[in-house]
């Protein structure tokens, strides 16, 4: 090779990264929302060309990048307080929803079979409800026959979006819960064991008789377990489904001025499900020109990425939010 | 430049060049051990060493944290994975070294080599979905219809048996590091020389005897050596152990109870962690393993020197 071709080939190489550079939208984040963005990425560079890499490195990890500005936009499965959002200078939207269901495992008992109202499942976690034939769950099921054995708590073990969802949850729902333990990615568990990931907490609720977990709303659905029905704020017991995620979504009240600040728990709505969350997104607010490449994504997976997000058992968002979102865009400058 | 002076300059050039890479080592270690103490110093400041080290309570939601539980089950896992790996570790050696057919010899080297090839997270997959199972319905119900019945020791195996705890995790551990005590004692029993060996069957000892009075006494520190190293292993694993032990904390007195090590807390918590107060016991936490890792070595150097020396 002759120094021309050696000084081509570099120059061809540094055009093709820079190239790369300019073209491709680098985030961090949450792991909960991982599969829908790639699966979102995947397709919008099929439509458009434009990459997207995201890295799913855990919400604390991606709201620290964004801080630092090393990444284009933050994700975090917890939203971001509004006084920190000003400290930081960020812009926060959430992008997707998930769900928190608790799974059983005790003997005769069906899918949908069981109801639970939030204190007594905060009750149960505080390990105050030690046996299942408990007075405050049979007021509750009447009917139903539920054997004389201790419940076996199965939680996480590992910090997790998940486990901030479920505690805020219970925090609402129980004053002792919000005075003993609080809420958190990873709290004080006062009793019961840990398992990792939703994979870990799924495996021991399978395995151990009279359990109870909470898991992911998708890993629930794919791996079919045991789920509960829970009394929401309008008192109805519901069961856990896409239009149970989607009625707490639409009836609740998101405020584009705190950055849509808000823990999706106990719903109001008729038919909402209790135990929700969105998956934020956090951005840079004085980088408009990487703001507006983020933000095209995000448009064009509202626009385009619902089916896509259901096949993988996430809720989209309302459209009465979508477009909330899209105004608030156009607010901060970016269109 | 003469001959001369080129040969000298290409010297010191290669003296420069090597003493670099050698203080890479240096610095990166420095390097850590700064930036450790640099990210841990609110808690350090907040919480203290001996108040640190002695509180139970580990409350992210609270921001009370403490690493006695974390310690404790540091400590516990590694020796009780160490109870059980040294046996089993330095029969293989000397199955291996005096017993073996020579044909089964290559194969049970590989195996063991292989072994101690297999990344960590796959003993910790392998854990949770195998092992624990196993554990949890089979071997620790049993453990506690015999050992269990035993007064005072019995209540080491009190509890429900759900093969998510210290037993399970320790058993992990062991069968992790078996294969690097194993092969280092292998390794130690070969130096043992072919004349000594033969002198003692020569005046009429046993295998036996040649083994416990010839080969142990001779290979003693490389064998400790092998232990140490292995030590030092168990105390910083992290993915075999972080799905089998239920990342709990709590001084737990039973072997069937789950707890948490101080990776494991790690590996559970880093990612997640928001507050700054939270990243920084995580820090201390590591700065501990970092200085009780390399005390463990620094005194195994100092044991082998003191033994070594005449």
């Amino acid at each position: 090779m002759n120094l021309k071709n050696i000084f081509l080939s570099l120059l061809f190489i540094a055009t093709s990264l820079t190239l790369t550079a300019g073209d491709t939208i680098n985030g961090a984040g949450a792991t909960f929302p991982y599969p829908v963005y790639s699966a979102w990425a995947f397709n919008y560079y099929r439509a458009t060309g434009v990459k997207l890499n995201y890295q799913s490195i855990g919400s604390g990890g991606g709201v620290r990048q964004i801080k630092n500005r090393t990444v284009d936009f933050g994700a975090s499965d917890a939203p971001v307080k509004p006084a920190e959002l000003k400290a930081g200078n960020f812009l926060q939207f959430p992008a997707i929803i998930g769900g928190v269901v608790p799974v059983v495992n005790v003997k005769g008992l069906k899918a949908g079979q069981l109801k639970l109202t939030g204190e007594a499942l905060a009750d149960i976690f505080l390990g105050e409800i030690k046996k299942w034939n408990d007075p405050r769950i049979e007021a509750i099921n009447r009917g139903l026959t539920l054997p004389d054995s201790e419940i076996t708590v199965v939680h996480r073990s590992d910090g997790s979006g998940t486990t901030a969802i479920f505690s805020t949850y219970l925090s609402v729902c129980s004053g002792d819960w919000s005075r003993k333990v609080g809420k958190g990615k990873s709290v004080n568990w006062p009793v019961g064991i840990g398992g990792k990931g939703n994979e870990g907490v799924a495996n021991y609720v399978k395995r151990v008789n009279n359990s109870i977990g909470y898991v992911e709303f998708a890993y629930a659905k794919q791996s079919k377990m045991t789920y509960v029905k829970l009394k929401n704020k309008s008192g109805r017991f519901v069961e856990p489904s896409f239009e149970a995620f989607k009625d707490a979504a639409a009836g609740a009240k998101w405020n584009p001025d705190t950055g849509y600040y808000l823990w999706l728990v106990d719903a109001p709505g008729d038919g909402s499900w209790p135990i929700a969350g969105a998956s934020f997104i956090l951005l840079g607010k004085e980088k408009p020109g990487v703001n507006r490449r983020v933000v095209k994504f995000f448009e064009w997976a509202f626009k385009n990425g619902d089916a896509t997000a259901e096949k993988l058992i996430y809720v989209p968002l309302p459209k009465l939010l979508k477009s909330s979102i899209q105004d608030y865009w156009k607010k901060n400058g970016i269109d | 430049m003469s001959k001369q002076n080129l040969t000298d300059y290409k010297d010191t050039l290669f003296r420069v060049i090597t003493f670099g890479a050698a203080m890479v080592v240096l610095v990166v270690i420095v390097g850590i051990f700064v930036s450790l103490v640099e990210q841990s110093l609110p808690a350090i400041r907040k919480f203290g060493f001996f108040h640190f080290i002695t509180t139970p309570i580990w409350d992210p939601v609270h921001e009370v944290f403490g690493a006695a539980s974390s310690l404790y089950g540091t400590i516990v896992t590694t020796v009780l994975a160490m109870a059980i790996a040294i046996p089993v570790s330095i029969g293989i050696a000397i199955f291996m070294t005096e017993l073996c057919p020579n044909f089964l010899k290559g194969a049970m080297g590989t195996a063991i080599e292989l072994l101690a090839a297999i990344p960590s997270i796959i003993y910790g997959m392998w854990g949770l979905f195998t092992l624990a199972p196993i554990m949890g319905n089979t071997v620790e119900p049993f453990l506690q219809h015999t050992i269990g019945k035993i007064p005072y020791l019995g209540s080491l195996f009190s509890g429900t048996p759900l093969g998510i705890d210290i037993l399970t995790a320790s058993t992990v551990l062991s069968i992790m590091i078996i294969p690097f005590m194993a092969s280092i004692a292998r390794d130690t029993f070969m130096l043992t020389p072919q004349v000594l060996r033969e002198s003692a069957y020569g005046i009429g000892a046993t295998r036996w005897e040649v083994i416990r009075n010839v080969v142990l006494p001779y290979s003693k520190g490389g064998v400790f050596g092998g232990m140490v190293i292995a030590m030092g292993r168990a105390l910083g694993e992290t993915m075999a152990v972080a799905f089998v032990l239920g990342n709990k904390h709590q001084i737990a007195h039973s072997l069937l109870d789950a707890s948490a090590t101080i990776t494991v807390t790690l590996a559970n918590e880093f990612t997640e962690a928001d507050s700054n107060m939270y990243m920084a016991s995580l820090f201390y936490l590591a700065l501990i393993l970092f200085v009780m890792s390399f005390l463990t070595l620094a005194a195994a150097k100092f044991i082998l020197k003191e033994r070594s020396a005449p």
